[in-house]
């Protein structure tokens, strides 16, 4: 599972690494509850972008204890980069934004960030109604500068955007989605985008959105008082979902098949959790887990799937019907089945796990590409059915992440897997699940509906 | 006085495996622990102190005297959590879930669990008697040749070590030697303790496919299900078996290893807890454990069987809760051997019995089969012994939870010519 070129090429070897130009990964800066700077660099952040839109972001960080400076200044290292292009009605005005930022990146500390902010561009002609072409055209220009960025980043830096569609830069989940990619949470996350599109969502300031459990004030955790329910908690991904929702301060009911039953007891006990053995492809799956739970459901992650790989001139119906079943149907069956039972919370979040090769479709996995691609059809078509909930729901798609089962892929495969991608490694379940968290959290309830890939900016479906 | 009730809140148990084979290399401690950290992951109690566990073992070594406090410590639970051990043979399981049950009632504690464990595969082994008396005489020698003396006393034979037996300290005879010589007595046919144990399989395999295990039992060391169950086990099946028992008797015998338990390792947990308690945990009773009955026999001098205690435990339970069979939804007596069932019913139904024996004024009756063991039992399941109690109570409990039955009699015969009963009331009736 561990990743010993990483070891490598950060030890005796970097010289040689670099002079034959190699990949060159670097150990992620991660999240860790115990960090003084809870998980925010030291280094001053670099603000840029028409005054006008820039400044509330810099008044924001000033007021959250960051140091903000507006123009780089040669040998200053930067923590991150926040290029501000909202207000931008035509493409020849990105030049002094775009530049501003290529001024400090030679600057950008190890593991530092890039953020872009922007208003959504309309990609039908029906979004794009009531924008002129040129203002649409600026906006949607961004995603290319910050995804070209993403690829330019070296030393574990990432880019990211904040899309905003319709809200105010200070709305809730646009802020929190800035803690977000400034946070050691989203190491593994570049190249990516996140929509903000209702000014919905609990307002929270930097120093709450890292709280945890044992961190902070009693009651400060982002998820404190909440119950989540996490599917395919007995190892991997689930277990460590399980561990980051309980780390913030959730009640956790791991959910497993009665098989998995004694990792889902050792996981569990491990965070103070509660083990519940169901297969959750059974028709009554929904009135079990509200059953157990006894009490309102605000998260809901969608983690459990399996593979049945086969080119599909060699697909036989089981290995089809049963990736179905576990990885789509399952939580169709579930969320309208809770929905039903009246088991939601107030504010319910529900996380689906998707997969890149639900975006860029994977050969042998029709059947696993179609399930995963359904996930991502799900969140969006289930969006407003949770808005008129007051709650969201959106899916994470991972890409290449250490585990036991990617442990087991051809040595080769898991190379090449591992070093397409901009951060040049593989991704941990931690990664995924610190995405899962933010987006279970009532400061994310402006998010809904989408996908956010947690894949190092794998060229895979890039 | 009035006492509180106590609550069945759920159980947990390991799959029981037949000895030898998948727990081979488990201790009763590896095994009591997991199912306790089982329950504890279940109910969310990571962490947490109870007031008590009590749990045993009847195969137990010598350096486990702290069994279950030693199991406490290495689970999820609090260390901060008391335990003790008790032995009643067979019948541990069951003591174990009226003692914290009786605590329960009394207000000692608010919340227990009951346990039990054995393993037929990882025994304790035992030097000669001889060895032993010469190893201990040697300890006490002061000089050399005091020494020398002393070991030279021994004799190749002394060497060889006591494996563990089922036989009875005071007859010599085996279990089944035993329970053979009831099923004579009684006239018990083979066919009917070949249909009683195809019924306990097929009733057994029916609750797993079915999913009833789920919340009442955790995979150990790879095993999923009860090893011993044969869901394809027929009376057909069965009746092609050779006799293992009473061979030696006037009569024909009909015992063989089909219908009589085979040696089992596993382990069972049961959590208890009074209403309060249940209430704060968020936890809904399942069952309550309303009393209990032991009884003891003399089977040295052969007046009754090795296994008939039950028989003598049950009226006076029913009598002290103005209680008859036709108040009981459930009947779950342990399968030690189909006999041993098929001679508790018969001896019920002997007026004669009944009236010569027991000391009642007429037969308490038939027992409805339907409502015998309607999960299966032990011939099905397996019976590491001093587990067999708390699997019988968590599956009896949420049986009455999942039906809305009123109540249920357990009946377990146990070695030394013992036998322990008790009364367990549905909370959702």
């Amino acid at each position: 599972m561990s990743d010993r070129y990483i070891s490598v090429v950060n030890g005796p070897l970097k010289g040689i690494v670099k002079s034959l130009g190699l990949p060159a990964p670097v150990e992620l800066r991660r999240f860790d509850p115990a960090d003084p700077r809870h998980g925010y660099l030291t280094e001053p952040i670099l603000v840029v972008g028409p005054a006008a839109s820039a400044d509330p972001i810099a008044e924001l960080l000033l007021g959250a204890d960051f140091e903000v400076v507006r123009t780089a200044t040669p040998g200053q290292r930067y923590s991150a980069i926040i290029g501000v292009f909202t207000g931008i009605d035509d493409p020849s005005e990105l030049g002094p934004t775009a530049l501003a930022i290529g001024a400090g990146i030679k600057q950008l500390a190890r593991c530092g960030r890039i953020v872009t902010i922007a208003e959504a561009a309309g990609l039908t002609p029906e979004e794009a109604a009531g924008t002129t072409a040129a203002a649409n055209a600026a906006r949607n220009a961004v995603t290319g500068i910050t995804r070209s960025l993403a690829h330019e980043m070296r030393a574990g830096a990432t880019a990211n955007g904040i899309v905003l569609d319709g809200v105010d830069v200070l709305a809730p989940s646009a802020v929190s989605a800035l803690w977000f990619l400034l946070s050691a949470k989203s190491a593994y996350v570049s190249g990516q985008f996140l929509t903000v599109d209702s000014a919905r969502g609990t307002a929270v300031t930097a120093r709450e959105f890292a709280a945890t459990r044992t961190s902070g004030a009693e009651g400060a955790a982002p998820l404190a008082g909440r119950t989540a329910v996490v599917t395919g908690a007995a190892r991997g991904i689930g277990a460590s979902i399980a561990g980051t929702l309980a780390r913030d301060g959730a009640r956790v009911i791991g959910v497993d098949v009665p098989a998995a039953g004694d990792s889902l007891a050792r996981t569990m006990n491990g965070i103070g959790g509660v083990a519940l053995q169901l297969d959750i492809t059974a028709p009554d799956a929904a009135a079990t887990i509200a059953a157990q739970v006894r009490g309102p459901i605000d998260i809901l992650v969608h983690n459990a799937g399996i593979t049945r790989d086969k080119l599909l001139a060699n697909m036989d119906g089981a290995r089809w019907d049963s990736v179905i079943a576990v990885n789509i149907a399952s939580q169709l069956r579930i969320n309208s089945g809770l929905t039903e039972l009246g088991a939601w919370g107030e504010h319910p979040h529900v996380v689906s796990l998707a997969s890149t090769s639900g975006i860029a479709g994977n050969r042998g996995q029709t059947n696993y590409a179609a399930s995963k691609a359904g996930v991502i059809g799900l969140a969006a078509g289930a969006a407003a059915e949770f808005a008129a909930l007051g709650g969201t729901i959106n899916a994470v798609a991972p890409g290449f992440i250490e585990t036991e089962m990617t442990a087991k892929m051809p040595v080769l495969t898991r190379e090449l897997a591992r070093r397409v991608s901009s951060l040049q490694q593989g991704g941990t379940p931690q990664d995924v699940a610190e995405a899962i968290a933010y987006l279970a959290s009532d400061a994310a309830g402006g998010i809904n509906g989408r996908v956010l890939r947690v894949c190092g900016q794998n060229m895979v479906g890039a | 006085m009035t006492h509180r009730k106590a609550a069945v809140l759920g159980g947990n148990r390991i799959p029981f495996a037949r000895s030898n084979k998948e727990y081979a290399h488990a201790s009763n401690q590896d095994m009591l622990t997991s199912a306790l950290d089982g329950l504890v992951a279940r109910h969310g109690l990571a962490g947490q102190r109870l007031g008590e566990v009590a749990g045993g073992a009847v195969l137990k070594h010598s350096k486990d005297i702290n069994l279950t406090r030693e199991a406490v410590l290495g689970s999820a639970l609090s260390p901060e959590t008391p335990a003790f051990d008790l032995g009643q043979a067979c019948a541990t399981g069951l003591e174990a879930v009226v003692s914290i049950a009786g605590k329960i009632k009394l207000g000692q504690i608010d919340s227990g669990i009951a346990g039990g464990v054995d393993s037929a595969s990882d025994a304790p082994i035992v030097v000669s008697e001889e060895l032993r008396s010469i190893l201990l005489e040697l300890s006490r020698a002061k000089s050399v040749p005091q020494r020398l003396k002393t070991l030279s006393r021994l004799r190749p034979a002394d060497l060889a070590p006591q494996a563990p037996t089922t036989g009875e300290a005071r007859t010599g005879k085996s279990m089944g030697e035993h329970q053979a010589l009831s099923t004579a007595d009684w006239g018990i046919t083979r066919q009917a303790q070949d249909e009683l144990a195809a019924a306990s399989h097929a009733k057994l395999a029916a609750a797993w496919d079915r999913g009833f295990f789920d919340d009442l039992v955790t995979p150990f060391l790879g095993v999923t299900r009860d090893t011993n169950l044969r869901p394809d086990s027929t009376v057909e099946k069965l009746a092609g078996l050779k006799t293992v028992f009473g061979n030696s008797l006037p009569v024909e015998p009909t015992m063989t290893a089909g219908n009589s338990t085979p040696l089992t390792d596993g382990a069972s947990t049961v959590l208890l807890g009074s209403e309060e308690w249940a209430a704060e945990q968020g936890l809904t009773p399942l069952a309550y454990i309303v009393d209990a009955e032991a009884a003891a026999v003399d089977f040295v001098d052969g007046a009754e069987g090795l296994l008939m205690a039950p028989a003598h435990a049950v009226p006076r339970l029913l009598a002290r809760n103005g209680l008859t069979f036709a108040d009981f939804d459930v009947f779950e007596i342990h399968e030690a051997f189909a006999a041993t069932v098929l001679c508790h019913l018969a001896a019920w139904e002997s007026e004669e019995y009944c009236r010569d024996v027991l000391g009642l004024p007429a037969a308490l009756g038939p027992i409805d089969r339907e409502r015998l063991n309607p999960l299966g039992s032990s011939l099905a399941a397996g019976h590491p012994f001093a587990a067999t109690g708390g699997r019988i109570i968590a599956s009896v409990s949420k049986h009455l939870a999942e039906t809305g039955k009123r109540r249920a009699l357990v009946s377990i015969c146990a070695a030394g010519g013992q036998g322990l009963t008790a009364i367990v009331e549905g909370a959702r009736a």
